[in-house]
């Protein structure tokens, strides 16, 4: 049994599990549920001024029947009354205190408020913040949540404030709703934040009905932008992680979020830099219960690799995450088809044919059966036919030995640039 | 034996669809799985040649009107054949998920969208623009129904002459209702109306109108009058109440309403092809206590589709292989047995098939109440004599690429050239032939006009 325990920026929890802020964690039955279920930490429902919700305020994006691909929702922080959220965030911590509970927060960008929120959550237990600074809609219009997020100056501002008076560790939770997520890290940095987290839902309208012609959801037959998560999510936060942790002026902890629905996809975020993850759809879609897999999968899998310790995997992969400039344009892998394999669905071959570099055939062996070839001489090694190949093993993408020593991008032009510095001075 | 679904206090119940179509959801999910390949083998396999990941893609997006389209325009009795067809050595048998997982259902998924269309009443096809030539169709069953539609689109003037009260053939006849629903059926055949093709019910060539009449008012003919009823078994006992021709057996229970005559009783069906698995499932159907299948050949010669043969086991039906019987036992005039003999299988004929040789001194004898006569079907020898054109003993003789008979102007199609090595009596295949024959035509009446 590996230890899965983590410590993010003094946070401690039994695993690397958390719920997200978010409807999971609105209520201390809720949150005590999820622990019993061994979830090992909640993100509480974001506190803030008081709010209304709508009703009607969910909605999935399906894809080929597959439920909840993504996920939108026009839902704004708690609606429950914030002394109420304390009792239970007391009763909660007290009957589970090995659990991280954390207090999510937003207010308007105002000093005084900060201040006087964040002595309120900590005088009743709590074992970190976290800003809310991603919230994409209604609270934005109000200029809090994602408005505030997306203005690097207010996130180190309100960082600042809050770590004035914060006892417990502060983790500002980024908005993906800009262009280049590693400055408002590098402004919680400056603000100084213990953590940062991301990420929160990205800017989204999940469809319109095209017999009423309302949007998806609609309120009273009016739609506004909500917030995206959930499995389509994940190469965005994935990516987002990724930048922030190999950019060296981002050198505090990250919470990752986005998309996490089973432990392959925590691993992967672990190896790209996160210390923990937090999950908010999944759990919607299937109940606490899918924690139970969660820790059991990471656990096998780190036996398995004889991993003593969830802690060593962080950030292992973010080395080898790179810029496109420094990729060897010297490698090439082709494909090959296993025709044993293969079950003659001749997709690879209307992909190639259709889209790619026209370089499957559709052949017959001696004995008349259909086979497929890839000319391997035309093929570029874009992945696709095995992509779309349903059949594990059918197609494989075999390294070719490199005819060139490997030479990048970047090394190909600074050779250009010499070769033209040499040829001024002929000149 | 008895199974406990069937109902005994209304036997009708009984002749209700034994299949539910497919829920929104369970066709959703499987049409999400088929892979949609390219060049797909289960469009070959289809002897109508349905675009099947079309159909299938169309499902999975919500499209069911193009879908039964799709379904519709490669065979104009698709709804029919998504319930009738050997889908295990069709289409399903070809799908490439039979070497990964498990093979798209098919024909499940065809009945999905062409019931929707059924439901939502949709006329899926207009009027070719006419072209001023007329085409005479002897039989509306699934091969004339077929060709009828094909040269409606072509813009030609169809009337189908049909000598039953309705068209659809042995579709609307001879297929058991709890198979194949006669709506089923009726809506294909209104699906061909629709065009403005002129169906002349309760006509029968030969004798409500004369060969030469058709042959003389129309551009073309084609014939495709299938086969007719069972023949004589040839051994004493035949004239017996309670002796029954299969087809007309099954024929009654799809036109008038459903009897207890049976109930309770002990019944015999001799044969051991489509014809007999449909009789012996009606006669459990109608109550009968016991039914028998004798068969005087093995499992193996039989011609019925595997799952028919486990359609009728589940139904309770008994096999009696090597069984051939001798005589038909009466008592006032009503059957009350049936005397048989054991078989074994001697040497194989050039047809390949080993032919059965009696054992002497085997001779047994069962009590039934009912003997339903299942052993193929004759010919229409009268009227294709009338037509004058070359027949083998009633199957018409044709060029297998134009359908055409030795008369240029007549083409034959669907179970009427069946036979002596030629075709397959299936819906599926009269279908596709039907469209052929209509191509053939169309290039024999439009010389000048590019080929389809
Ligand atoms: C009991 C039974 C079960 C079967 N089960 C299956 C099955 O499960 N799957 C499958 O694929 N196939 C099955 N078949 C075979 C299939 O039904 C036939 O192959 C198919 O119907 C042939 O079509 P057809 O149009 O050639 O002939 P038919 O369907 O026989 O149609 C011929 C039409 O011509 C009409 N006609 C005949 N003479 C005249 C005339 N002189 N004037 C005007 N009209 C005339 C008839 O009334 C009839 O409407 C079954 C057959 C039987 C008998
Ligand atoms: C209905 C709903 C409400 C949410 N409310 C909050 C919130 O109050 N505070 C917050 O920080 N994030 C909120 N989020 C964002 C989630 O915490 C999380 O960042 C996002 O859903 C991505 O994770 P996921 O892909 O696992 O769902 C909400 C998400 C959803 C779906
Ligand atoms: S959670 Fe679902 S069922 Fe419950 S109130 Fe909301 S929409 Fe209705
Ligand atoms: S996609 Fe895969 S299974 Fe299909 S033909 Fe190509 S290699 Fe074979
Ligand atoms: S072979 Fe099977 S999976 Fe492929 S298109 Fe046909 S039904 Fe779909």
């Amino acid at each position: 049994m590996a230890d899965l325990s983590i410590n993010l920026a003094c946070i401690k929890s039994p695993n690397p599990f958390w719920l997200a802020s978010a409807p999971p964690t609105n209520s201390g039955y809720q949150v005590q549920r999820a622990f019993e279920a061994g979830w090992g930490g909640a993100v509480w429902k974001t506190l803030g001024e008081p709010i209304i919700n709508t009703s009607s305020r969910f909605a999935a994006v399906s894809f080929n029947g597959q439920r909840v691909a993504g996920f939108n929702n026009i839902e704004l922080i708690t609606d429950r009354p914030l002394e109420v959220n304390l009792k239970e965030i007391y009763e909660t911590k007290k009957r589970f205190p090995n659990h991280a509970i954390i207090a999510s927060l937003m207010v308007e960008p105002q000093q005084d408020k900060w201040h006087e929120i964040v002595k309120k959550v900590e005088a009743v237990g709590v074992d970190g913040l976290e800003l809310n600074f991603g919230c994409p809609h209604g609270m934005a219009e109000r200029g809090m949540g994602a408005a505030s997020g997306q203005v690097p100056a207010l996130v180190e501002k309100q960082t600042f404030w809050v770590k004035e008076v914060a006892q417990t560790p502060v983790i500002v939770k980024l908005t993906p709703n800009i262009t280049d997520i590693t400055v408002t890290a590098e402004a919680a940095v400056q603000g100084g934040a213990d953590a940062i987290s991301m990420i929160n839902t990205i800017n989204s309208l999940a469809g319109v009905d095209i017999h009423s012609w309302n949007t998806i959801p609609h309120v009273a037959g009016k739609g506004a932008h909500g917030g995206y998560c959930g499995p389509a999510v994940k190469p965005i936060a994935l990516h987002m992680v990724g930048e922030c942790a190999r950019n060296p002026r981002v050198n505090i902890p990250i919470s990752g979020i986005g998309g996490i629905s089973n432990w392959e996809n925590a691993i992967e975020f672990m190896l790209m830099g996160a210390t923990g993850v937090q999950v908010c759809t999944a759990a919607m879609h299937h109940g606490f219960r899918i924690v139970e897999d969660m820790i059991e999968g990471l656990n096998n899998y780190l036996d398995e690799k004889g991993i003593a310790s969830v802690s060593e995997i962080v950030g292992k992969a973010v080395p080898k995450y790179s810029d496109w400039g420094d990729l060897d344009l010297n490698y090439k892998v082709v494909a090959r088809i296993n025709n044993d394999v293969c079950i003659n669905c001749n997709k690879c071959h209307i992909a190639c044919e259709d889209t790619s570099h026209q370089c499957i055939d559709m052949l017959k062996d001696g004995k008349g059966n259909s086979i497929l070839r890839v000319r391997e001489e035309d093929c570029v090694g874009c992945n696709l036919c095995s992509i779309v190949c349903p059949v594990d093993g059918a197609i494989d993408l075999v390294e070719l030995p490199n005819e060139f020593p490997p030479m990048t991008w970047n090394e190909r032009q600074a050779a250009i640039g010499a070769l033209g510095c040499a040829v001024d001075t002929v000149k | 034996m008895s199974l406990i679904r069937i109902s005994y206090e209304d036997l009708s119940r009984n002749f209700e669809e034994v299949e539910a179509g497919l829920s929104n959801r369970e066709a959703l999910e499987e049409a999400n799985r088929c892979l949609y390949c390219y060049d797909a083998p289960c469009i070959q396999a289809c002897p109508t040649g349905i675009d099947v990941p079309t159909f299938i893609k169309k499902i999975a997006s919500g499209n069911l009107k193009g879908s039964a389209k799709t379904i519709m325009s490669a065979n104009p009795v698709g709804a029919s054949c998504s319930r009738v067809c050997p889908t295990e050595e069709l289409c399903e048998g070809a799908c490439v998920l039979n070497h990964a997982t498990k093979p798209i259902m098919i024909g499940n998924l065809q009945r999905y969208a062409t019931d929707w269309a059924m439901k939502n009443e949709k006329i899926l096809f207009s009027v070719g623009e006419k072209i001023g030539k007329s085409v005479a169709i002897v039989g509306g069953g699934p091969a004339g129904l077929s060709a009828a539609r094909e040269l409606a689109l072509l813009g030609y003037d169809v009337t189908i002459f049909e000598a039953e009260e309705k068209a659809g053939g042995l579709n609307t006849y001879g297929i058991v209702s709890f198979r194949l629903p006669k709506a089923v059926s009726y809506w294909e055949v209104e699906q061909v109306a629709s065009m403005d093709v002129e169906i002349r019910t309760n006509t029968r060539v030969g004798r409500d109108i004369s060969v030469k009449e058709i042959l003389d008012s129309y551009d073309a003919v084609l014939l495709a009058i299938g086969m007719a009823h069972v023949p004589a078994l040839g051994i004493p006992g035949e004239e017996l109440a309670g002796v029954f021709d299969a087809i007309e057996f099954v024929k009654e229970t799809k036109t008038k309403p459903i009897t207890d005559a049976l109930l309770g009783k002990k019944v015999a069906v001799i044969g051991a092809g489509n014809t007999a698995i449909d009789a012996a499932t009606c006669s459990v159907r109608l109550g009968a206590e016991n039914v028998k299948i004798l068969y005087r050949r093995t499992l193996e010669e039989m011609t019925a589709y595997d799952f028919e043969y486990d359609f009728a086991k589940q139904d309770g039906v008994e096999f009696r292989w090597l069984t051939a019987p001798n005589k038909i036992i009466g008592h006032e005039g009503k059957v009350v047995g049936i005397e048989c003999m054991k078989m074994e299988l001697g040497e194989p004929r050039e047809d390949g098939r080993r032919r059965p040789v009696p054992i002497k001194g085997s001779e047994f004898t069962l009590e039934v109440d009912a003997v339903i006569k299942a052993i193929g079907q004759s010919r229409y020898l009268d009227l294709i004599e009338a037509f004058e054109i070359e027949h083998d003993g009633g199957v018409v003789t044709i060029n297998p690429e134009t359908f055409q008979t030795t008369n240029a102007k007549v083409f034959a199609c669907g179970d009427v050239i069946f036979g002596k090595g030629q075709g397959e009596a299936m819906v599926v295949s009269a279908a596709q032939q039907g469209k052929k024959s209509a191509y053939s035509i169309h290039q024999l009446l439009m010389p000048t006009m590019e080929t389809v």
